[in-house]
């Protein structure tokens, strides 16, 4: 049987036109998906079993599901502080009861963009976000800047489907009705592919944004020589390509949250972007990892107000990124219990913060063996969202799409799981009170 | 006989298809290596496949080094993952985000074996 139309739950272009070969329950093929995507639903080793330990470097022993879930319910119970992160990889349906588990146990809830794109929410608060779909961007942008991202390699079929190659109805020469500027601190795969490579110098791209809205503004003359590594003549080169454009759109990525400046860097980038507005039709979108990352936002949105980083022991939800975000509650040491669910924190945080978690209980749900799962002491594991469960996920442009199930499996869904942990933690808590 | 640099992480497609099979040969392939131009090699004189050895501020990590001609002079990079993480600031400079990129390194020649991801993960608890 060839299931069609399918959804790829890896990256946040969320492609939806995949079509997969199931034989006897099994996944035997997959078209039109990139290596990730096709690496992601065939699938790899998997827990077999959930596991608990006491004792972190020891070895772990095989428990029941009812087991593992009344541990896990009892250590967040009893918890001060604790932490409830990740998300990204499941569907919304289980994002919600995440919250709702947060409240319960008066954590805090957070998740991968912690590490990602928090410091774009950041910068939205500061200046808002003129962006659309990638539906327009794909048939009306005629100018394409990718700054500090490199979709090659994080969201390979991004310039394929959306942004550079594909044929949309303005731009119905594909890949000649297109300009295409890469702004990066090296030449990556997406830069070899680019009309323009721009090189910034290593957290510089805060200047290099601040030259080009003042050239936008007409004040070339404030501009030194050189700024963030690149000549004034070249700035404003590519200004005029920017102002030209009928239809501009600015794909950002980690190379403006992660670098010196952080969200302060969206903060001029979205500055950029209204300015140009005066030219022609600008919009700028961040580039979101995972494939529901956007879901989360969005849930949590609806669910507390906030994006992430959402602390609820004071009974509300309280929002305060610096402080109520993973790694500066792991470094203050404020943790005492971490509960880690589709997103490794293990594998994506400095070794720093992980070593926190390292002093403290932590429960790892996750269909496969990742770095968290070194740093646990009960491991739960649960159906692959999107191959096995079917469920609702947002595009990185914000559009909610349903994931097919293409398989059955006997392992609970992240959901089922969380639903029993919420039982039993109301169980106790008012057994206690 | 080392090398001043600044280093970033980030995606690769490699890294992205062993993300569920962290425990694999092939995750570390594809996230345990440490990336920078020839001539940079050179001043280091070391060989693609050869280890060497990234220390910052924060830790220091030992991966095999591979070439990547579009890195610019003092510009190394190491996949997304255990190995850069080792190296990484978590200073979050108030707004959540720790420092995954442009952070100052000295890179090494060295004899060191370089850790799997349970090996670098052991080391954290
Ligand atoms: S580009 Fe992203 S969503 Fe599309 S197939 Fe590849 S990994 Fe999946």
């Amino acid at each position: 049987m060839i299931i069609k139309d399918v959804l790829c739950p890896f990256c946040g272009c969320l492609c939806d036109d995949l079509a997969v070969k199931v034989e006897n329950n099994k996944v035997v093929d997959i078209m039109h998906a990139c290596k990730i995507g096709e690496s992601k639903i065939r699938g790899h080793d998997r827990i077999k079993a959930p596991m608990m330990r006491d004792n972190k470097n020891s070895e772990f022993r095989e428990v029941s599901y009812d087991e593992a879930i009344n541990e896990s319910a009892r250590i967040l119970a009893n918890s001060r502080r604790p932490l409830l992160y990740g998300w990204a990889s499941g569907l919304c349906e289980m994002m919600k009861k995440g919250v709702l588990l947060t409240e319960e146990v008066g954590g805090i809830i957070d998740n991968t963009a912690s590490v990602c794109h928090g410091p774009s929410a950041l910068g939205v608060h500061e200046k808002g976000l003129p962006t659309g779909t990638l539906g327009q961007f794909a048939n009306r942008a005629d100018v394409v800047v990718f700054w500090g991202c490199n979709p090659v390699h994080a969201h390979p079929r991004h310039m394929g489907r959306y942004s550079v190659f594909n044929k949309g109805f303005f731009t119905n020469k594909g890949r000649r009705s297109r300009k295409v500027v890469v702004f990066d601190v090296r030449k990556t795969d997406t830069a070899n592919l680019a009309d323009e490579y721009v090189q910034v110098n290593p957290g510089e791209d805060y200047m290099v944004l601040s030259a080009l809205r003042a050239i936008v503004a007409g004040r070339v003359d404030v501009v030194p020589d050189t700024v963030g590594g690149i000549s004034r003549e070249k700035l404003v080169e590519v200004a005029e390509t920017l102002k030209g454009a009928k239809f501009g759109i600015v794909y950002f990525g980690m190379g403006l949250t992660q670098s010196r400046g952080k969200y302060k860097n969206i903060d001029n980038a979205v500055s950029l972007v209204t300015e140009l507005n005066a030219h022609g039709k600008h919009s700028i979108i961040p580039m979101r990892g995972h494939y529901n990352v956007t879901g989360f936002g969005n849930v949590c949105a609806w669910e507390t107000g906030f994006v992430n980083a959402v602390d609820m022991s004071r009974g509300y939800p309280y929002y305060n990124p610096g402080e109520t975000c993973s790694n500066d509650l792991l470094m203050r040491e404020e943790i005492d219990a971490a509960f880690i669910i589709a997103g490794d924190a293990g594998a994506h945080f400095p070794a720093q913060s992980i070593a926190r978690m390292g002093k403290v209980p932590v429960i790892n749900i996750d269909p496969f063996h990742s770095a968290t799962t070194e740093m646990a002491n009960i491991v739960i594991p649960t159906k692959v969202s999107g191959v096995e469960l079917e469920g609702t996920a947002y595009r990185m442009d914000g559009v909610s799409l349903r994931m097919r199930k293409l398989v059955d499996v006997d392992f609970p869904s992240d959901e089922e799981v969380l639903d029993k942990i919420i039982a039993k933690v109301r169980e106790i808590k008012g057994a206690s009170s | 006989m080392d090398l001043k640099a600044t280093f970033i992480s980030g995606r690769t497609v490699d890294q992205g298809c062993n993300l569920e099979n962290k425990t694999s040969k092939a995750y570390f392939d594809a996230a345990g290596y440490c990336e920078m131009n020839s001539a940079d090699a050179g001043k280091l004189c070391v060989e693609p496949g050869n280890n060497v050895k990234v220390t910052t501020d924060f830790g220091s990590v030992v991966v095999p080094l591979k070439i990547c001609e579009g890195n610019p002079d003092g510009l190394i990079f190491i996949p997304m993952g255990p190995w850069a993480n080792a190296v990484v600031d978590p200073n979050t400079c108030g707004c959540g985000m720790p420092g995954f990129k442009g952070i100052p390194a000295v890179v090494t020649p060295t004899g060191e074996t370089a850790p799997t991801m349970q090996q670098l993960m052991a080391r954290l608890k």
